[in-house]
């Protein structure tokens, strides 16, 4: 029977082309436009680090003033003085620790010929490649020896790298930076988070830095901070080394938890550390310190655009509007064939299958809606990308990924679905030998 | 009128009537509430910044080398761009409107931590800020050749003369007449006396709330970053660009031109998104527009080839065809009516809930009765070619069965 009834729904959409085409373009169409603002915005606050995004935690430790508090109370800075970034490297209580910032660079290449250029740079601890799974092509990142020591060492990317070396071993080559040398102690194999979670303070969806190396020679040769500063304070004096002392906020800091024990243990010793700079004359605000993961940080920092929200709820009333349309002509369709439904049933033909007629043309509109609604999301995010040609980040968020093409085949069936079944029940209601009497 | 007939004849059949105006409805709230937004975005991205756009050019400059004398190459650069021909004027300094980064400082009108101020943004530079900003002054006077100084990187004094947007004055001092030789503080308690107040000058983040309040420093700060903002003659922004470029990154080598751009460039940039958001709703209402009127141009054929019989009857009983065709402008005139009544309830709770979550700006009271208009035009033209239709079906009709 289920064959017959396929049959009768295709000789039923091939009689009104013009009809159905409009059906299964509306919900290719209302299903085109969900899906991409739904790629977009799933691309956009996707875990970078899925494996242990749990265990990498954020330092938040409230040197702010009483007078106004920092986010009016709500949350402890969201960066560290140096400081305390300084005071907790030294006390490792955690099993891994990083301070980072981000520090553009200019490298002057060996070639004379060649000019110099200016590539996004950042200077962090040697924990910081394992701590975030970063993958090596050629050697490693450097050891908490060369921290300590303030080594002129770096790690580079795999596109700097295919630039200067053509994507050779450069390991222990010497890349001049700043008028400094640096060995190339390890050279990164692709590495794409799309969300950059470890410094969210500019574009969280930015690239990672191109170059990287110890924090403490960062430090040490005064090597300027490209990513924010924020003060509540003066600075006493002038010079950098005023500026190390001071109230500014401007470093990242990422502990590794691996436990809940180690957790409890490590928000104790932060605990004690404020209390002691209290004493010290800082932290005029009640002790408030904590450890967000990788996903609370990215919620705190609002990795997700608001215009994302606010497309995606327009989006999702355009798909409506869609389904009504289809759901007010197949509900036309229906009414038109009253006739052959009361005859069918006078002659015997039960709700059941009248319901699994019309089901199945419904269904067939459906299906067609959908998968073409696959293609519309392939070219709504075409069109995304060429209207922010000029952010290279947005082209990384409008790629479809297997999970929202699955979620794109589900949506396109409950769509289906919805659109099927009132005409279809609105079919069966039809009583039998009720629309013959006329004649 | 028929409008009873047609009412109770519509209450009959309520499915059918009563999707398509739910459809109406959800196409006029999505309507106006995309016209608010496009309304919003394109008034924020028409605000002057104060500048004379047309002729403006920006130059980034980075000092790397070792041995690089800032101060030299900065001095140099001015001399060098103040002496080509076509140049109006040129200032060195930190940050300009659009860029979307620069520094901003508390001000405040008494000394001390906890006397709370107003933010203002900071822009470093000489004496030429004002010509070369296109500013003008409504009061007070312009620095003097002895109060600019050039600022050593990691000095954190200030300077103790500023001038200030005339916002600005109003929110530090709303009761003065005139603000100029008053004292403000910087930095909680470094003075600083204001010496002008000038007309409009926008801080450089186009999506900061205090958009409009400006505070100029003179001094001349070369900290490895310097932006050159250069103003030309009319015409000339375009030709002296690549030039101004080449010969800057010729004169100096110990550091790099990063960036080149018209003010246009600048302009496009910092206005992507706002821009982007416009073209996807103006889209997004189009596209919408469309189905629900070719929706309703399927549903009323539908409803002309099931009536066809009683069309017939009704033209051998004597009606006329601007009669038929009223009929059917008239239902979808009743359909779309109940539609648009609904469709603005909708819209205006669908822009409180917007606004309550994504910060947006309330839409304009003429959005709903302008979307209404729309969408009343649309059905009457969707439906004009079943109703024609219908009109022409021949009175013979009524004598054939089935």
């Amino acid at each position: 029977m289920f064959r017959y009834y396929l049959k009768l729904g295709i000789l039923s959409i091939r009689a009104n082309p013009a009809l159905s085409a409009l059906m299964v373009a509306a919900i290719a169409v209302g299903i085109g436009a969900c899906m991409t603002i739904l790629t977009i915005q799933h691309m956009m606050g996707s875990n970078p680090i899925p494996e242990k995004s749990d265990q990498l935690r954020h330092v938040q430790l409230d040197s702010w003033s009483d007078a106004n508090p920092y986010a009016d109370g709500q949350y402890p800075p969201i960066q560290l003085t140096y400081t305390d970034a300084r005071n907790l490297l030294s006390a490792a209580e955690a099993p891994r620790q990083i301070a980072t910032f981000k520090s553009n660079r200019v490298i002057e290449p060996t070639d004379p010929d060649e000019l110099p250029f200016s590539i996004d740079g950042r200077a962090t601890s040697g924990d910081f490649f394992e701590m975030f799974n970063v993958p090596f092509q050629y050697g490693s990142g450097w050891s908490r020896s060369s921290d300590t020591g303030e080594e002129l060492v770096a790690v580079i990317s795999e596109p700097l790298n295919q630039r200067l070396y053509g994507g050779a071993d450069s390991t222990g080559e010497t890349l001049r930076m700043n008028g400094r040398n640096f060995r190339i102690v390890g050279v990164m194999d692709t590495w794409n988070p799309v969300v950059k979670f470890f410094d969210l303070n500019n574009n969280a969806h930015e690239p990672v830095e191109d170059v990287y190396f110890p924090f403490s020679t960062a430090v040490a040769n005064e090597f300027n901070n490209s990513g924010n500063t924020n003060c509540w304070k003066p600075t006493d004096g002038d010079g950098r080394e005023a500026f190390l002392n001071s109230e500014c906020i401007w470093i990242q800091f990422w502990v590794e938890i691996p436990d809940s024990a180690t957790e409890a243990r490590y928000l104790n010793f932060l605990n004690a550390y404020a209390e002691q700079q209290k004493e010290l004359g800082r932290f005029p605000r009640p002790i408030d310190n904590r450890l967000p993961d990788v996903e609370a940080w990215m919620d705190l920092n609002e990795v997700v655009d608001d215009d994302v929200g606010v497309l995606l709820g327009l989006a999702v009333l355009f798909l409506i509007v869609c389904l009504l349309n289809t759901i007010g002509l197949l509900l036309a369709k229906v009414m038109r064939r009253m006739k052959d439904i009361s005859l069918r049933r006078a002659l015997g033909a039960s709700k059941s299958s009248i319901f699994l007629q019309y089901i199945v043309e419904a269904g067939l509109i459906g299906v067609a809606g959908g998968l073409l609604g696959i293609v519309t999301t392939w070219f709504g995010l075409l069109g995304i990308r060429n209207l922010f040609s000029r952010f290279d980040f947005v082209q990384r968020l409008t790629q479809m990924d297997w999970t929202m093409i699955s979620v794109a085949i589900v949506l396109s069936i409950i769509s289906a679905l919805a659109a099927a079944l009132y005409p279809t029940w609105r079919a069966c209601q039809v009583t039998p030998a009720s629309q013959l009497r006329i004649q | 009128m028929e409008f009873g007939p047609i009412t109770r004849a519509l209450l009959r059949h309520k499915g059918g009537a009563f999707l398509i105006a739910l459809q109406i409805a959800v196409t006029m709230a999505i309507m106006v509430n995309s016209i608010a937004i496009i309304q919003e975005r394109s008034a924020n991205m028409a605000r002057p910044t104060g500048l004379d756009e047309a002729n403006t050019i920006a130059i980034e400059s980075l000092s790397f080398a070792a041995d690089a004398d800032q101060r030299a190459t900065y001095i140099n650069d001015l001399e060098l761009l103040r002496n080509t021909p076509g140049v109006v004027n040129a200032i060195g300094t930190n940050s300009y409107p659009l860029r979307q980064g620069g520094w901003s400082m508390g001000l405040q009108t008494e000394p001390g931590e906890d006397m709370g101020g107003e933010g203002a943004a900071i822009y470093f530079g000489d004496q030429h800020m004002l010509e070369t900003f296109d500013v003008a002054l409504v009061d007070g006077r312009n620095f003097d050749l002895s109060e600019v100084v050039y600022n050593e990187p990691g000095q954190h004094s200030w300077e103790p003369y500023g001038i200030i947007t005339e916002a600005l004055a109003k929110r530090l001092f709303p009761d003065e007449d005139t603000v100029v030789g008053k004292t403000v503080y910087i930095n909680q308690n470094e003075p600083v006396e204001i010496v002008g107040v000038i007309d409009q000058l926008q801080a450089p983040w186009s999506g900061w709330d205090d958009l409009e309040q400006v505070f100029l420093s003179p001094m001349m700060r070369a900290e490895g970053y310097v932006r050159y903002v250069i103003r030309v003659e009319p015409g000339m922004a375009e030709k002296l660009l690549p030039e101004l470029e080449q010969a800057m990154a010729e004169a100096d080598k110990t550091r790099l031109i990063l960036r080149a751009s018209t003010f246009a460039e600048v302009r496009a940039n910092a206005y992507t998104g706002d821009s982007g958001m416009i073209s996807i709703l103006t889209f997004v209402v189009i596209l919408l527009t469309a189905i629900t009127g070719l929706g309703i141009v399927g549903l009323a054929s539908f409803n002309v080839s099931r009536r066809t019989r009683q069309i017939g009857i009704r033209r051998a009983l004597g009606a006329t065809r601007p009669a038929i065709m009223r009929y059917f402008m008239l239902e979808n005139f009743i359909i779309s009516s109940a539609g648009v009544i609904v469709g603005g309830m909708l819209a205006i709770g669908l822009n409180i809930l917007m606004v309550e979550n994504f910060d947006l700006t309330p839409m304009a009271w003429w959005t709903v009765p302008l979307a209404m208009l729309v969408l009343w035009i649309v059905g009457q033209l969707a439906v004009a070619g079943p109703a024609r239709r219908a009109a022409a079906i021949t009175p013979a009709i009524a004598t054939r069965s089935g």
